[in-house]
C-alpha cells in the first residue's frame, strides 16, 4: 500500500474525534535531543507487523554523503543522543564506519537492532563493534513465547534472538556494572495494546533467565502504530475499525508533553528530515519548509518546528503513551 | 435503536456507568482500580482471575476487556484457557455440590 493510500485510510477512518481535535493548541517541538536515523529499509527479516515494511528486497539505503552530513550536525549541535535504526542498520556496509567516527563525539549511541542478524557470519562482527564502541542496543522481542515470536517475525527467529542475546550477555551486555547495555522493545503480537510496562518487565526477566539463561537491562513497551504491514494486517482481519477505536478511547493527555516528536528528528535514508519515524514511512516530511533535508539543516527552525500530525499519532498518545523509549508515562516520572 | 442487546462498542460506556448515581459510581471506580490493579498479587494474576469470572458469569464486555487484558500483559492462550477450566470445574463442582440438599431430601423422604 503506498504512503497516500495509508494516510487517505487513516484521514477517513470514522472516529469519535480525530487527533487535531483531541490537543488543545498545535503540538511544537522544544528541542533536538535525540538525532534519529533511519539508515534503510532492507532487512533479513520480513516481520509482519512491521511500520517500515522493511525485507531483504528492499533498496533503499543511506549512503555515505547523508552519513557525513549527520555527523556534521552533530559536530556542531549539542544532540545528546543518536538513535540508529532501519531495517537491519547492520545491512548498511557504512555502518561499521559510522559507529567508529559517532563513538568518538561522546554521545549516547543506540541501534536498533533484530539480534537474529548477529548470528549471520557476515554480520557476527558487529557485536564486538557494538561493544568495543558502548552501543547501546535496543532489540525488538515481541514476545516470550517462542510461537508468538515466531508468528510475527518467521519461524526460527525467537532461537536466533535467544542466541544472540547469550553471545551478547558473555560481552557483559544487560549485566549490571558493565556499562553495556541491552534493552528490549514489547509489541503486541496482534491487534491490542501493550500492558503496563512493569508488569511485562518483570514477567520478560524472570521468564528469559528462568527458561533460557539470558538477561537484559529494560523492556520498552511499543504500541503498534496502524502503519505499514501492521494497516494491512489490521484491515485483513477486520480489527481496523476496533484498533482505532480502541486508540481513540485511551487517548491520555498526560502523554503530549512527553511524545517523542516534540525532543526528537527523524533522518530518512534519503536525508529528508521528519518528526518521527512513524511520519517518515507516511511521507509527511517537517513541516519547516526551508529545512526538510540534512543539508539545509538549521538547528533555530527545526528545535520549535510545527510537528505534523494524523490519526496515527493516536499509537504514542493511548493509555500509559508509546515512544522508542517505551511507555511515556514511566519516562515522564524518571 | 439497536437490534442487539451486546455491541462490542457499548464497552466504550463502561467509564459512563456512574451517570445518574455519581457518587456511588465513583466510589465503585475507586474500588474496582483498587481490586484489579497491581498489590500482594501481580495484575497479570488478577486479570486471569477476571477473565475466569467474567466467563463464569458470562458477560461479554469483561470476557472482551480482559482476554484483550491478558494479552496485554503477555499471557499465553494456555494459561487463559487453564484459567477457564478452573471455572468450569468449580461450576460443576458448585452444581454437584448442591446434589447434597436433593440427596439429603431423598433420604429423608424414602422409606
Amino acid at each position: 500500500m503506498t504512503s497516500c493510500e495509508q494516510l487517505e485510510i487513516l484521514n477517513n477512518i470514522p472516529l469519535n474525534t480525530p487527533f487535531h481535535r483531541k490537543i488543545d493548541a498545535p503540538l511544537r517541538a522544544e528541542s533536538i535531543d535525540i538525532l534519529q536515523m533511519n539508515i534503510g529499509k532492507r532487512c533479513n527479516l520480513s516481520c509482519k507487523h512491521c511500520h517500515v515494511e522493511a525485507g531483504p528486497e528492499r533498496s533503499e539505503i543511506m549512503g555515505r554523503q547523508v552519513f557525513e552530513k549527520s555527523l556534521e550536525v552533530l559536530r556542531e549541535h549539542q544532540i545528546g543522543t543518536i538513535d540508529i535504526t532501519g531495517g537491519a542498520p547492520e545491512m548498511n556496509p557504512e555502518l561499521p564506519w559510522f559507529i567508529r567516527e559517532a563513538a568518538l563525539l561522546n554521545r549516547r549511541l543506540m541501534v536498533r537492532t533484530n539480534l537474529a542478524i548477529l548470528l549471520d557470519e557476515q554480520y557476527k562482527h558487529f557485536i564486538k563493534l557494538y561493544a568495543d564502541s558502548c552501543v547501546e542496543i535496543i532489540a525488538s522481542l515481541p514476545d516470550y513465547h517462542e510461537e508468538r515470536t515466531n508468528r510475527q517475525r518467521g519461524n526460527g527467529v525467537f532461537r536466533r534472538i535467544i542466541e544472540a542475546m547469550r553471545l551478547l550477555n558473555e560481552r557483559g551486555y544487560g549485566r549490571p556494572g558493565s556499562g553495556l547495555v541491552l534493552d528490549l522493545v514489547y509489541n503486541p503480537v496482534g491487534a491490542y495494546l501493550p500492558g503496563a510496562q512493569q508488569a511485562l518487565e518483570h514477567e520478560y526477566k524472570m521468564r528469559l533467565k528462568r527458561e533460557h539463561g539470558v538477561v537484559f537491562n529494560t523492556l520498552f513497551c511499543l504500541v503498534n502504530s496502524p502503519i505499514g504491514r501492521y494497516l494491512e494486517y489490521l484491515i485483513r482481519s477486520e480489527n481496523f475499525e476496533d484498533y482505532m477505536s480502541v486508540l481513540n478511547t485511551s487517548f491520555n493527555p498526560a502523554t503530549l508533553n512527553c511524545l517523542m516528536c516534540r525532543s526528537t528528528l527523524s533522518v530518512g535514508w534519503d536525508g529528508r528530515l521528519y518528526d518521527c519515524d512513524f511520519n517518515q514511512m507516511l511521507d509527511m516530511p517537517v513541516s519547516c519548509s526551508t529545512s526538510s533535508h540534512i543539508d539545509d539543516f538549521d538547528f533555530r527552525q527545526l528545535k520549535n518546528r510545527k510537528i505534523v500530525i494524523g490519526n496515527h499519532c493516536f499509537s504514542c498518545t493511548a493509555g500509559a503513551g508509546s515512544s522508542c523509549q517505551g511507555a511515556i508515562e514511566k519516562l515522564g516520572r524518571q | 435503536m439497536s437490534t442487539h442487546y451486546y455491541e462490542t462498542k457499548d464497552l466504550e460506556d463502561f467509564p459512563n456507568i456512574a451517570e445518574y448515581a455519581s457518587k456511588q459510581g465513583e466510589k465503585f471506580f475507586a474500588y474496582y482500580q483498587q481490586a484489579t490493579g497491581p498489590g500482594v498479587l501481580t495484575e497479570r494474576e488478577k486479570a486471569l482471575i477476571a477473565l475466569t469470572v467474567a466467563t463464569v458469569r458470562h458477560c461479554p464486555y469483561c470476557i472482551d476487556a480482559y482476554t484483550n487484558k491478558c494479552l496485554s500483559l503477555g499471557v499465553s492462550s494456555e494459561e487463559m484457557m487453564e484459567a477457564i477450566h478452573v471455572g468450569a470445574a468449580m461450576t460443576a463442582g458448585d452444581v454437584l455440590a448442591h446434589s447434597t440438599q436433593m440427596r439429603k431430601i431423598i433420604k429423608k423422604k424414602e422409606m
